[in-house]
């Protein structure tokens, strides 16, 4: 019999952990900061006036360049971690993700689109274009989403192999057509273009954290009332509807923030894979499958895991950087086959 | 309670059900017989709401089903499902919790129903235990509680509809799981089970409906319905009609 842990010593564990990539995150990079003054950096960013020798350079350093960047892998982890578990909890299969499924891709098509398209049009408006990419990336991956889950079910039933396939399909569809996008492009669109491909918080500015910061909000409040659903979901869907559950609603709910939380967290960090496979599954591990508890313990594991993935990305190549998707893809390719293995026997 | 009135339910162009007036009693357990394919299951699925009549109406306490809330018909009417496809390891109270959803009773309340229930359904000793670790007829006795768990303790105007709850379980808990259906609906609820084997039906059910290529070919006591005829032009079997020895209900022996 497997002894899981309770919700309490996972959320402290989980929230130390969280707090200490959060604090490495600042406090690591070409320039390495000493830990104290990084945490009184930090605090002197908050408006609280405390005192330190040579903390200007740290204050610098940390509130432009390494604050940003923290807060977007947080955010991103997060988001990602929390949508990974929507959509296992939706096609009811421990191997949905959104990058296997295809969302991240419709999200950085539609991202793509939108650079693109606004090339054509002599640029996007400095202003707007985080808000416009993210939007272009969410019904990018709405439209995947949606798509998916249409062709995935038959007769009221989900049939994983096809929603896998559909995946695939329409991954190799929407990374032709950015491929294509490549091709054309002229050098300014291609850096973009290429970036997405790859994802990367590198470049993290506040401009391009609000959005994220926004659906991560949303997506954090939203989810979690609806976890004794997501229970009921996993029994089969006419099952939760005898329980009293409006299955329809919760379906469109789920698509919904998936492919927000998708397209924010792509249109601000690029395709960064597996996030959404490996936390859920390693927290159902510690704590079992009840999404009261995995929901939020998701979502501060897949931030906690994104930062030290950022942090490996930046420190193992100093100064040069690995673009994160890389690092996050060489973890989780295996322990994909991993679980496939273990599924099988 | 449940009332269906001239209910008939279409695949496609080809009618699979129709014909079906049904007043489910308070207090009273309806045995649902036929053979494969004669509409069993999908006269459960009309009368849960899971499928739309083409013509006619299921009524919950007097209401049309499709006006009732999922919320608050989830009160009232439990379904237990042939099989579930649950494949995350909850444990085994927690699944029985799950029934509790539709009530805000509170923790204390739920925690005894669930252990109640469980007891009912004796699957009490496999508290604490994965659900992915149990056997086939484990899990579908924790089901069984599930769905007892959630109507608790059974009352007037409460309904439970139950697809074959002993298809997976030996002789002595296929009597243990009917005898707790039984006595949930000798509390005032009113029980539709789906059953094959003719002598559980004959033994714990108040009346049977003999379904026949998706219309009813009988219903009314098992006395009344467990004929050597009937059963003969319905599954194309030949039996002997005897008396049990010592319970007098009727015993139906293959020739």
């Amino acid at each position: 019999m497997r002894v899981f842990l309770q919700p309490r010593p996972l959320f402290i564990i989980l929230s130390v952990l969280c707090f200490l990539a959060f604090w490495l995150s600042l406090a690591l990079g070409p320039v390495s900061l000493p830990l104290v003054d990084t945490l009184r950096a930090a605090i002197r960013l908050t408006g609280i006036p405390i005192q330190g020798d040579n903390l200007e350079q740290a204050e610098l350093i940390v509130g432009q360049i390494r604050l940003p960047r923290t807060l977007l892998g947080l955010a991103v982890g997060a988001v990602l971690a929390l949508s990974g578990v929507a959509m296992q909890g939706l096609f009811r299969n421990p191997l949905a993700d959104p990058g296997l499924v295809g969302v991240s891709s419709g999200a950085a098509l539609g991202a793509a689109l939108a650079i693109v398209g606004g090339s054509f049009f002599g640029g996007l408006p400095d202003a707007f274009e985080p808000y416009l990419l993210s939007l272009c990336a969410g019904i990018g991956g709405l439209a995947v989403a949606a798509m998916v889950y249409r062709l995935g079910r038959h007769n009221g039933q989900t049939s994983v192999a096809t929603m896998l396939l559909a995946g695939i399909a329409l991954t190799a569809l929407a990374s032709s057509t950015i491929g294509l996008f490549t091709y054309l492009a002229d050098d300014a669109t291609l850096r973009t273009l290429t970036f997405w491909n790859l994802g990367s918080l590198n470049g993290a500015s506040y401009v391009r954290l609000w959005p994220l910061l926004l659906v991560c909000v949303v997506i954090i409040c939203w989810l979690p009332r609806r976890a004794k659903a997501l229970n009921a979901l996993l029994l089969g869907e006419s099952e939760a509807r005898h329980l009293g559950v409006e299955v329809e609603s919760l379906k469109r709910e789920l698509i919904f923030c998936t492919a927000l939380g998708v397209g924010a967290a792509v249109a601000a960090a690029g395709m960064i894979g597996f996030i959404g496979l490996i936390v859920p599954h390693l927290v159902r591990l510690l704590a079992g499958p009840d999404h009261r508890v995995l929901l939020p313990a998701s979502a501060l594991a897949g931030a906690s895991l994104l930062l030290f993935a950022d942090l490996f990305a930046r420190l193992v190549l100093a100064p040069a950087e690995l673009p994160i998707g890389i690092v996050t893809a060489f973890l989780g390719a295996p322990f994909f086959l991993y679980l496939l293995v273990r599924g099988r026997s | 309670m449940l009332q269906a009135e001239n209910v008939r339910i279409q695949r496609g162009t080809k009618t699979v059900l129709e014909k079906i007036d049904l007043d489910l009693r308070p207090g009273e357990m309806l045995g649902v017989l036929g053979p494969n394919g004669a509409g069993k299951s999908t006269l459960l699925g009309a009368l849960c709401g899971e499928l739309k009549p083409a013509s006619g109406e299921v009524r919950l306490d007097g209401r049309p089903l499709a006006h009732w809330s999922a919320a608050a018909r989830a009160q009232r009417l439990a379904v237990l499902p042939q099989s579930s496809t649950l494949s995350f390891s909850f444990r085994v109270e927690e699944v029985v919790a799950m029934g509790r959803m539709p009530h805000d009773s509170g923790h204390v309340r739920d925690a005894e129903v669930i252990h109640a229930a469980l007891q009912a359904a004796d699957a009490a000793h496999l508290m604490g235990r994965s659900y992915t670790a149990l056997s086939g007829g484990e899990r579908q006795r924790v089901h069984l509680a599930r769905v007892l768990a959630q109507l608790w303790p059974g009352g007037n105007g409460q309904t439970l509809l139950l697809d074959e709850p002993t298809s997976a379980l030996d002789p002595l808990h296929q009597h243990t799981t009917l005898q707790a259906v039984r006595e949930f609906a000798d509390r005032g609820a009113a029980v539709l089970v789906i059953l094959h084997d003719l002598n559980l039906a004959a033994r714990y059910c108040d009346r049977l409906l003999l379904l026949e290529g998706g219309r009813p070919f009988a219903l009314d006591s098992p006395d009344a319905v467990l004929q050597p005829d009937a059963l003969k032009t319905v599954f194309g079997l030949e039996v002997l009609v005897q008396r049990h020895p010592e319970r007098g209900h009727p015993l139906i022996i293959a020739r």
